[in-house]
């Protein structure tokens, strides 16, 4: 019998606001331990909370871009627990009436494989705000707790169980992130812990409409160890369920240097949350017209750019796809192709050249030291025949190591194209009478050899000559 | 002027005003009465008489230089132990908040200071507002100064035994569900509970949120309304503050009349077994007292009156137990130190530091929140409360003021209301206000033969303050009790 694995994820990402959900301290990470704290977030008795409207617009703005029903009437509700990163052992989140209803996110292009994926749509169950808590901190015998986190608006956003393979998940975290980060609403950095995940994952024979029992996944640092979690996972629970083990609906830990997961609790031990409403807060009360300016302002979703790329820039779709991933890269292509006057051309230097040196020098697209317009530059030179395209590439690795404007390096390297036919004669000449092999050989037929002489001629010319005209002025030497 | 410690507020201000005494001679007067009389009421938990001295100095000095923050600058207030006073204890006379010092001042108490009021000392309480004798104090009791034998009323009962005893001219106190109220009846001085919303919550140790709000104590309606008009407006840091300019309340209280004021009975709170004789006398003599002034009387119903303790000891315990989950002892107040785990420290710590009452409140609010019995109990509590507000809405469609008792009894005997659910039911006449989230006011109209005072109570529609506290003014002439204080 075949098995298929059912996945929804739980993602809670930070909202990129100045302040706390529920007071004035400012929001930012990095901080010393307990400077970013006050009465409110830090629960002292008598403290009371008022909500963060910036961090509701957010929510709103996300749930927007993922085409969810928005709630004029929403509220915040009391989470009960005891632990010591959380300051009043009680959470304000949204229990029955979040911000965000039923929505769905397009996912295709590859997974964490490689493979290529199908285009399939995951549904959205909610999306819903609350505050973050602190985070706890251990040494040795002792712990510590930093509340600088505590307070900090935080987005649930809620799956349906959608998902068929690791991949697909990976896929769905690659375009939420992309989606939050587009909208500006979040920084998404995982290490910074602006965005983490809870897995939830069952299997089930396939054709079998029932779900199988859940099980829960915690402590995903990554979406790499989303994907190797989710496959570990997979496969336990596929074995146990040939074996005809009954698995336990139960919340289990990734261990990432081990790579398996172990029992935290079992369903027995669950909490018992309590949730009623805040009685310190007001219901948010939208109106339809506030809602539709946050809907006008939005910025282009990653999907329409993509199209857009396609039809207005001449690029493939894959293309599209890999220079919209991320906004930054997208921005960047734009205003290089923008400088460059051919994006087609733009899109190719960026994908095999650019981001190959980033990769391989460890940047990113916002701590690239070229700029687009200079970039863009670079690819005009190519386009307009002043430079050559083997030379372009010395030029681009100049440009990276320091900086300079492409024009400087040129001409300081004297890389200008050599067009003179009279200049390139000369190198034609000196090639011919180098190389009587090759030449006989091509008067015997074998044409392709005039490929060699091309390369002398540029070796010669250091790379300068256009390699149009040395082959027209080949073929006409050599009649 | 030897006894400044028996001037009202007014009477302070005015007296302050024109130099006939200093802010340091009026506070020195009443530090003075504090040690000849608290050792027989233990009205405060701590007082610090430097830093009082001092303020008042300060005080003194703004005056001379012309620069007074208002005509009350350099009148003390007493503060119930749940109000937050930058750099003060804010214990909540519980154990488990030993050694806290409060960062920050209540909203409340921060426009007061601002007008140059004094923070006099932190008055006793029954621990997080949660009874209604003051005995339930996680530190002492306080005693009634009228007779130590009885109590003084809760849970603002330190406030109301300062107030009456003479320690304080006035005093800050909490009601959540007639604890500013109850205490001023059985002491004899005026308590009021403003509509929900009209004082800002910041800084109140919150036990029921929805139903908490800081209220004056104060030994005539004037100072109650000065007080009121202090504190009173919208804050931005408490979101169920209501918007909208307020006061004006002491100015008011100029044009007092009850010429064609329709003053409801509602027939319910006359049917309460155990209502005694003497509070009914009082409550019916001061119907009649208005009415030869020119009120109208009329007879109003509070149907669902009878459903208001149950649906209040659900909606307070389910809040209580989560706004009194931060006690834990992780980031201030009292911890278990020798407890081995995490789980350990949190049970010996609350275990420890939490009484008898509030963990049964605790307990209750857990259990009414749990999951399989919200919809039965914190949902029907919900809907019971909303029907409790449709009756007063409904009774104000028909009358102006409604006068009740306050409590069935004037104040019982220490120890007398040790079952928890005859206490619960002793709040039968001023939960409903809670629920409601309408004004209230108790003052005093008698005094029984036994020299016990006793309390009327007026309730007021939402945001009907002015005319609550011109009517409690009339009261307070038709009563014409004059001033008294206890042989302490």
């Amino acid at each position: 019998m075949n098995y298929e694995a059912v996945i929804g994820l739980e993602v809670h990402v930070q909202a990129l606001t100045a302040s706390k959900m529920f007071c004035a301290c400012a929001n930012r990470f990095g901080a010393e331990p307990n400077t970013l704290v006050c009465p409110v977030c830090l629960g002292y008795p008598g403290a009371l909370p008022v909500m963060n409207a910036e961090a509701v617009k957010k929510t709103i703005e996300i749930g927007l871009m993922c085409g969810c029903a928005i709630a004029l009437r929403s509220k915040f509700d009391r989470k009960s627990y005891f632990y010591p990163d959380m300051p009043k052992n009680y959470q304000i989140s949204q229990y029955d009436l979040p911000l965000c209803g039923l929505g769905h996110l397009a996912v295709g292009g590859k997974g964490f494989s490689g493979d290529p994926l199908p285009d399939k749509v995951i549904g959205i169950t909610r999306i819903h705000l609350e505050e973050d808590v602190g985070k706890l901190n251990h040494f040795g015998r002792s712990s510590g707790v930093d509340y600088n986190r505590a307070g900090v608006p935080l987005m649930e956003v809620v799956s349906e169980p959608d998902m068929r393979s690791a991949d697909e998940a990976y896929a769905y975290l690659t375009v939420l992130k992309q989606i939050c980060e587009y909208a500006g609403v979040s920084s998404c950095d995982m290490e910074k812990g602006q965005m983490r995940c809870d897995v939830n994952v069952s299997v089930r024979p396939v054709g079998e409409t029932k779900l199988g029992t859940k099980i829960e996944i915690k402590n995903l640092n990554s979406f790499r160890s989303v994907h190797r979690s989710l496959l570990y996972e997979i496969e336990r629970q596929t074995e146990a369920v040939r074996a005809g083990e009954k698995l336990r609906q139960e919340t289990r830990r990734w261990d990432d240097a081990l790579g398996q997961t172990f029992v935290m609790r079992v369903k027995e031990q669950a909490h018992d949350y309590r949730y009623f409403p805040e009685p310190d807060l007001m219901p948010v009360v939208l109106d339809e017209a506030q809602v539709a300016a946050w809907r006008a302002a939005l910025p282009e979703a990653p999907e329409a750019r993509r199209a857009r790329f396609v039809a207005d820039c001449q690029v493939t779709p894959y293309d599209a796809h890999v220079l919209t991933l991320e906004k930054p890269l997208a921005d960047y292509f734009e205003a290089a192709a923008k400088a460059a006057g051919h994006p087609k051309l733009t899109a190719n230097w960026i994908i095999t050249e650019l981001l190959r040196e980033l990769g391989e020098k460890n940047l990113t697209i916002d701590t690239c030291p070229i700029p687009p317009a200079a970039f863009g530059k670079l690819i005009a030179l190519v386009a307009g025949g002043a430079i050559t395209g083997k030379s372009a590439k010395d030029v681009f690795a100049e440009m990276f190591a320091s900086g300079k404007a492409p024009e400087v390096i040129v001409q300081e390297k004297g890389l200008q194209q050599v067009n003179d036919s009279g200049a390139i004669l000369a190198f034609v000449d000196q090639a011919i009478a180098a190389s009587p092999k090759a030449v006989e050989e091509y008067r015997a037929g074998k044409t392709a050899t005039i490929q060699f002489l091309v390369g002398q001629v540029m070796k010669l010319s250091r790379g300068k000559s256009n390699p149009q005209t040395v082959l027209a002025l080949l073929k006409e030497k050599l009649g | 002027m030897t006894e400044l410690w028996k001037l009202t507020l007014a009477e302070a201000a005015a007296a302050l005003e024109a130099g006939r005494c200093s802010a340091h001679d009026l506070c020195a007067s009443l530090l003075g009465r504090v040690r000849a009389a608290d050792p027989q009421v233990q009205a405060f938990l701590t007082l610090d008489e430097t830093a009082v001295l001092a303020a008042a100095d300060a005080s003194d000095a703004r005056r001379r230089a012309g620069r007074s923050l208002s005509r009350f600058d350099g009148v003390p207030l007493a503060i119930k132990d749940n109000l937050s006073v930058a750099g003060q204890p804010c214990g909540c006379a519980s154990k488990i908040l030993n050694g806290y010092t409060a960062p920050y001042d209540a909203t409340a108490m921060g426009r007061l200071r601002e007008d140059g009021f004094i923070p006099f000392g932190r008055v006793n309480m029954d621990e997080f507002a949660m009874g209604s004798t003051t005995e339930n104090s996680g530190i002492r009791p306080t005693l009634n100064p009228w007779d130590t034998s009885r109590v003084p009323g809760g849970s603002s009962g330190g406030s109301a035994a300062a107030v009456a005893a003479g320690m304080a001219p006035a005093a800050l106190g909490s009601d959540t569900g007639g604890s500013i109220r109850q205490p001023a009846g059985f002491c004899g001085v005026v308590g009021l509970k403003p509509t929900y919303g009209l004082v800002s919550r910041y800084g109140l140790v919150a036990f029921a949120s929805s139903l908490d709000q800081i209220g004056p104590l104060a030994r005539t309606v004037e100072d109650a309304a000065i007080l009121l008009d202090g504190m009173c407006g919208h804050d931005p840091m408490d979101s169920t503050s209501l918007p909208g300019r307020h006061g004006g309340y002491a100015a008011a209280l100029a044009e007092a009349d009850v010429r064609g004021l329709r003053i409801g009975l509602p027939k319910e709170y006359f049917e309460v077994a155990g209502l005694a004789p003497e509070v009914r006398q009082a409550v019916e003599n001061m119907a009649a007292a208005l009415e030869q002034r020119g009120a109208r009387r009329v007879e109003v119903t509070l149907p669902r009156s009878k459903y208001a303790i149950a649906t209040y000891y659900i909606i307070a315990t389910a809040e209580a137990s989560a706004n009194l989950a931060r006690f834990d002892g992780i980031r201030y107040g009292a911890r278990a130190h020798d407890a081995d785990d995490l789980l350990a420290t949190y049970r010996q710590t609350r275990a420890r530091g939490f009484g008898d009452e509030v963990k049964r409140r605790i307990i209750l609010g857990t259990y009414v929140l749990s999951s399989g019995y919200y919809d039965a109990y914190y949902l029907r509590a919900q809907k019971a409360r909303t029907l409790i507000r449709q009756d007063f809405e409904a009774a104000y469609r028909e009358c102006d003021v409604i006068l009740a008792p306050v409590a069935p009894t004037p104040a019982p005997r220490r120890g007398e209301l040790s079952d928890p659910l005859q206490m619960y039911l002793a709040d039968i006449y001023t939960i409903s206000v809670n629920l409601a989230g309408i004004c209230g006011i108790s003052v005093p109209c008698a005094v029984t033969n036994t020299g016990l005072p006793v309390g009327l109570q007026l309730i007021g529609p939402a945001l009907g303050e002015t005319r609550l506290l011109q009517t409690a003014r009339i009261v307070e002439q038709a009563a014409a009790l004059g001033v008294r204080f206890p042989n302490l």
